[in-house]
């Protein structure tokens, strides 16, 4: 009990220096709300001057540019899909990293699943052929020789 | 039987060689523009060659009405643009539809010594300091051209400079059919 006492006072004060810490940080924006919706709509979408990258990770001068223009439309009150329409009139489907589902990107997001079925279907046909083949009788000749031989292995 | 079944990783393949022959020699930086086809964007902004405050200073796609046109978006420091401006300054000369420059993300200055150094194949410029037009034009790279109609429609974009090839091959037989 000793002992504990010191420990106990030692994790208090070091709570609270993390904590009195933490209070110190300055704020990442005026309005954390604002921000924390133009990361998560930003972060879906592609930087079209350095395309691997997300326009949230960017520092292109346009990735820029395009935040400060989502900040003003969360800002007015615009929906995360009235966003994501503004930037898709503009620059495209491309931007998007999740492509919409539409005619022409059917065979982008079905081909997959197609593939699999192909490929289950040709493993199904596969294996049934393989145990018809195995049922097939030996003729008594190769009966004959089969036991030969078996019969070698056991002596 | 044992050689149909040889045949269909060839065939595989074959489908995915032709895809990667497809696919790898695409332009990954030339983005089909959803813009081509709708109407351009509308905007007024002030005159390069105008000073602050004057009357008429500003310029706007209705001014154009009637008239078809192109939009070539170009920066003081923009590279790819000093290769492409001989290729302008050349079409300006032709005289065949007017041509109106969107200074993007530049200084003013620096704008106008760029336009006094190489030559100024513009009917005009615009400036548009902030960028706010160039994303309703969907620009992501300097410099990209836009040819527009008679009824101010978006015909055509040609993303980086605008080449001899692509002028002669694309832009001007497209000019040709749409002043008719």
């Amino acid at each position: 009990m000793r002992r504990l006492a010191p420990m106990l006072a030692a994790l208090l004060l070091a709570a609270a220096a993390s904590a009195s810490r933490a209070a110190d940080a300055p704020p990442l924006a005026e309005d954390p709300v604002v921000e924390q919706r133009l990361i998560t709509i930003a972060e879906e979408v592609r930087c079209l001057v350095c395309q691997n990258e997300s326009l949230a990770g960017s520092r292109a001068d346009l990735a820029e540019d395009l935040r400060r223009e989502i900040r003003k439309l969360i800002k007015e009150g615009k929906t995360d899909k009235e966003v994501m329409d503004f930037l898709v009139s503009r620059y495209g489907d491309f931007v998007r990293y999740r492509p919409p589902v539409k005619p022409t990107t059917w065979l982008l997001w079905g081909g997959p699943f197609v593939l699999l079925v192909a490929g289950v279907a040709g493993l199904v046909l596969f294996v049934r052929r393989r145990r018809t083949a195995a049922v097939v009788a030996l003729t008594p000749e190769e009966q004959r020789e089969a036991d030969a031989l078996l019969g070698e292995g056991k002596s | 039987m044992n050689k149909r079944w040889v045949l269909i990783p060839l065939a595989l393949f074959l489908v995915l060689a032709a895809f990667l022959a497809v696919g790898l020699n695409r332009d990954p930086h030339e983005v089909p523009s959803p813009l081509v086809g709708k109407p351009a964007p509308l905007f007024v902004l002030p005159r390069l060659d105008a000073e602050p405050g004057a009357q008429a200073a500003s310029f706007g796609p209705k001014d154009m009405a009637g008239k078809v046109w192109l939009l070539n978006v170009w920066a003081s420091w923009c590279v790819s643009c000093r290769q492409e401006h001989p290729v302008l300054v050349d079409f300006a000369k032709s005289g065949v539809a007017p041509l109106i420059g969107l200074d993007y993300k530049d200084q003013r200055a620096d704008a106008k010594g760029w336009l006094a150094q190489f030559g100024n194949p513009y009917t005009l410029s615009v400036v548009d300091a902030d960028g706010r037009v160039g994303i309703d034009y969907g620009v992501y790279g300097v410099p990209e051209t836009y040819v527009i109609d008679k009824a101010g429609t978006i015909r055509f974009k040609q993303i980086g400079p605008v080449t001899p090839e692509v002028l002669q091959a694309k832009i001007l037989p497209l000019i040709k059919e749409l002043q008719q």
